[in-house]
């Protein structure tokens, strides 16, 4: 059943990325701290979003587009929300795998992405890598860095959109990057001492890799590495290679830079992913005549437009460099365990009851229909990819949230279902009875140090209304 | 909802209430003795010559035991009910039936909620541990509430300008009648400009949307309605209690539109049926009822029958509620001005009626009140616990 490397058993069949929806002006960051920044922007995650969630969103829209059932799940990050608790089961419960299909984190450095892509690749099995990358203010990790997550399917080669043709694989043990575990910004040493270990390690790979395969060279070329210096490099090295797509990802990074060549491969291509971590590994795949079909609607340079900016005072808060003071109210209590685990359809994957008496649709699940009174009569049905209307919406300025004003809206679901949800993303000028909103797994706040995951509504833009909702 | 009723069966024959407001100095059992001594002074009455109690509190206590050590009672029946705000009325509605059943011949109802001890604004939640879902967890009072107001714009197609000076006449009004209450937690005029300008804490609310945030205490003797006149001249009558919790239905259904509280429909239609009322807008005198927010005076006024629907906010505009109107609403001041300590809520409410039948409002007396309805309300639109009493000076014939 292992295979890695002969890319005949097993082939990447499907894959989807998410960016979160806030931008980091680069000027704003020099603006405010009168030193640093730059050009452009980064992608910045929101203050409820984490590894896990975009993870979710990524995976979503994979399984959503490709409906599949993933003979495991193996999620990579560089920044688990949980240690002492798999961060992958709840990705498993927000997707809807069954209790039988195995899910692991492979939580630590960008390398476990290819950990995560071995396994993966040997059982036909979902990788999901995501990562929030920070640093401190002011510094090139947070500058350079980019939020965002990357879901990657494998499956029966038959289904394939790229075949592995060949990966190789060599450990090194330096001292380029690092992090104490909590820590929310990294050590980095000179910057060249990594560069050049890593120079040779990369033209190394890339020939014997490219030789594996047959090939003397690659028609696209991806280069990703947690050091700068490679980033920058890359394209002199290894002429017209592209690198990390929305800045380096950390564990995403790999994935993203590899999906953003799918977006537009041409199919009987073949594509060479170099990743130099602690190390270097080389992937050389060739895409199929099926990856013009398959691609993700959206490419991640579209999603990367697709952006409104956030101040960087407010970036700073979100991301608890910035105390700030908050509503006089109390913070709420944990999710408890016992009520979390009997709900976990209902909190994961939004299941509610629909009865079978009279068709009512009930928000959470229900054992008593409300409308019509019959017990014990339900049948079970996840409205996690449902969309809907805002029937009515405030602005809670009163509420605790980490980032006041809370904005709740009344949803009510299409087909049937209403609940009260947050509003992901959102400032209260997007709001209106009538608008067209999807859900989105989101953090909605940590206490006790335990992350209270659940859904919100997201105000979809009118083109995808129509794309995600059908007939609207 | 059938209920037989306790028409005529039982009376309040003393109440006491202490003054509403921020009481840093009193504790909950400081409150607890001022309200049931106030009670206990105008009457031949004592602590240990009543048989049984009913305490209603949301959070300020737990059990009997939060009556009974502050009254050092002598091993008296202390029962402590909660009914989210309508606590207090509640706790009343058992007692009269503790009465009317045989058991007891004297029972008092007390409320007290001691809210400006937490150091947070609003009420606060004491929820079971659960999985971190509900709604009510992040959406505070003031925002389930004003989800009233742009639902009511869009079903009547009332211009948001129009409504929001409806809204402003309720507090406007409000505070001009607690101004008239000793008992008031805010006892000044407040002009429409600085409530219509006020900060807003969700959707449109302002501050002076919301009821005030309070300490207090009050309490009712209750007796035998045969038995009312050996304890005072001027008794007051119970014709109807009502109580409807809902499934919470409108947080679940999308046919349901934010606009009406059918817990209140069903409460009121109860009531008026117990007490006889067939023409609650000619047959009642005065109604104290949860005016939590502005915009839940102006839904109430259409779920009791005092207004047509859509027209309640026209009504209020044309002063229909105010003191010297057809129907005088809160003229204590409601919860916008007397305060809002949740368990002693509903029978302040009943305080007002009882000073009105008797002749001592003051400067607020209404002439000749002949009913009295008092409304309570607990939990949010879409999901919500309603209470609705009538209560008269006199027997019927």
């Amino acid at each position: 059943m292992t295979v890695a490397g002969s890319g005949r058993v097993s082939a990447l069949v499907a894959y989807a990325t998410y960016l979160p929806r806030h931008r980091l002006q680069r000027a704003a960051i020099g603006a405010t701290l009168g030193a640093g920044g730059g050009r452009g922007a980064r992608v910045v995650a929101s203050f409820d979003e984490d590894s896990t969630t975009m993870g979710v969103e990524a995976a979503g829209a994979l399984l959503r587009a490709h409906p599949a059932t993933p003979g495991a799940l193996y999620f990579a990050t560089t920044s688990p929300a949980y240690a002492d608790k798999t961060n992958a089961s709840a990705v498993h419960a927000a997707i809807a795998l069954p209790q039988a299909t195995f899910a692991a984190d492979l939580a630590g450095s960008s390398r476990s992405a290819l950990a995560a892509w071995r396994v993966a690749q040997a059982e036909r099995g979902l990788v999901v890598l995501a990562d929030v990358r920070t640093g401190l203010p002011g510094s090139r990790d947070e500058r350079d860095g980019g939020d965002g997550a990357v879901a990657l399917l494998f499956g029966d080669p038959e289904d394939a959109i790229a075949e592995v043709v060949a990966q190789r694989s060599w450990t090194a043990e330096l001292l380029d990057r690092w992090r104490a575990p909590g820590e929310a910004a990294g050590g980095q040493w000179e910057e060249r001492f990594g560069l050049e270990t890593y120079l040779p390690l990369l033209r190394r790979a890339a020939a014997e890799t490219l030789a594996a395969a047959g090939l003397d060279e690659a028609d696209h070329v991806v280069v990703v590495s947690p050091n700068p210096g490679v980033r920058t490099q890359a394209p002199r090295v290894f002429p017209g290679a592209c690198s990390s797509p929305i800045g380096h990802s950390g564990a995403a990074d790999l994935g993203l830079g590899l999906a953003a060549v799918l977006d537009h491969a041409e199919p009987g291509k073949t594509i060479l992913v170099l990743s130099a971590a602690d190390g270097c590994d080389a992937l050389v795949l060739r895409t199929t005549e099926r990856l013009a079909r398959n691609r993700q609607s959206r490419p991640v340079a579209d999603q990367f437009e697709d952006g409104v900016d956030v101040p960087y005072a407010t970036y700073l808060t979100w991301r608890g460099w910035l105390d700030r003071e908050p509503p006089r109210r109390p913070e709420p209590d944990r999710p408890a365990g016992p009520p979390s685990a009997r709900s976990e359809a209902w909190k994961f994957s939004f299941t509610g009851s629909v009865c079978r008496c009279c068709g009512f649709t009930h928000l959470p699940p229900v054992r008593v229909c409300k409308k019509c009174g019959s017990a014990d009569d339900m049948d079970q049905l996840s409205l996690a990819s449902s969309t809907g209307a805002v029937a009515t919406y405030t602005v809670d300025r009163l509420a605790y949230s980490p980032s006041p004003p809370l904005i709740d809206a009344v949803v009510d679901f299409d087909g049937g279902g209403r609940y009260t949800l947050e509003v992901a993303d959102a400032q209260p000028d997007d709001l209106a009875v009538g608008v067209p909103v999807g859900l989105s797994f989101r953090r909605l706040f940590t206490a006790g140090g335990v992350h209270n995951y659940f859904w919100k509504a997201r105000v979809l833009a009118p083109e995808r209304a129509v794309a995600e909702g059908g007939d609207t | 909802m059938s209920s037989k009723g306790i028409r005529d069966r039982v009376a309040v024959v003393s109440m006491g209430c202490t003054r509403f407001g921020e009481h840093w100095t009193s504790s909950a059992e400081d409150l607890l003795v001022d309200a049931t001594e106030e009670a206990f002074g105008s009457s031949p009455v004592r602590r240990d010559d009543v048989d049984a109690y009913w305490l209603g509190t949301l959070g300020s206590g737990q059990s009997g035991l939060t009556l009974s050590k502050a009254l050092a009672l002598d091993y008296k029946p202390v029962t402590r009910v909660e009914n989210y705000c309508a606590t207090g009325s509640e706790a009343f509605r058992n007692a009269c039936y503790a009465v009317a059943s045989g058991a007891y011949d004297r029972v008092m109802a007390v409320g007290v909620e001691k809210l400006k001890d937490s150091g947070f604004s609003g009420l606060l939640r004491s929820d079971p541990p659960g999985d971190g879902t509900a709604a009510e967890l992040s959406l505070t009072a003031p925002a389930a509430f004003s989800l009233l107001d742009p639902a009511y714009c869009a079903r009547y197609g009332v211009d948001p300008a129009e409504l929001r000076s409806a809204m402003t006449h309720v507090a406007w009004k409000n505070h001009h009648n607690g101004a008239l209450n000793p008992k008031a937690q805010f006892r000044s005029e407040v002009t429409k400009q600085r409530i219509a300008n006020a900060p807003t804490v969700a959707g449109r609310l302002g501050v002076f949307d919301c009821s005030g945030v309070s300490d207090g205490a009050a309490a009712a003797l209750i007796v035998r309605a045969e038995d009312a006149l050996d304890y005072t001249d001027r008794p007051m009558y119970v014709k109807g209690l009502s109580l409807a919790a809902g499934p919470a239905l409108g947080a679940a259904d999308p046919d349901y539109d934010y606009t009406t509280f059918p817990e209140v429909i069903r409460s009121a239609r109860d009531a008026f049926a117990q007490a006889g009322v067939t023409d609650p807008r000619r047959e009642i005198s005065l109604a104290e009822v949860h005016d939590c927010f502005t915009p839940t005076e102006l839904v109430l006024m259409e779920d009791l029958g005092f207004s047509e629907r859509g027209q309640a906010w026209k009504d209020v505009l044309d002063g229909a509620f105010e003191l010297g109107g057809r129907l005088p609403v809160n003229p204590d001041g409601g919860l916008k001005s007397f305060g809002h300590p949740v368990g002693a809520s509903g029978l302040r409410m009943l305080y007002e009626c009882w000073l009105q039948f008797r002749g001592e409002a003051g400067r607020r007396q209404l002439a000749d009140p002949r009913l009295g309805l008092t409304h309570n309300l607990g939990g949010r639109p879409g999901s919500c616990v309603s209470f609705v009493s009538v209560v008269g000076p006199e027997l019927d014939g």
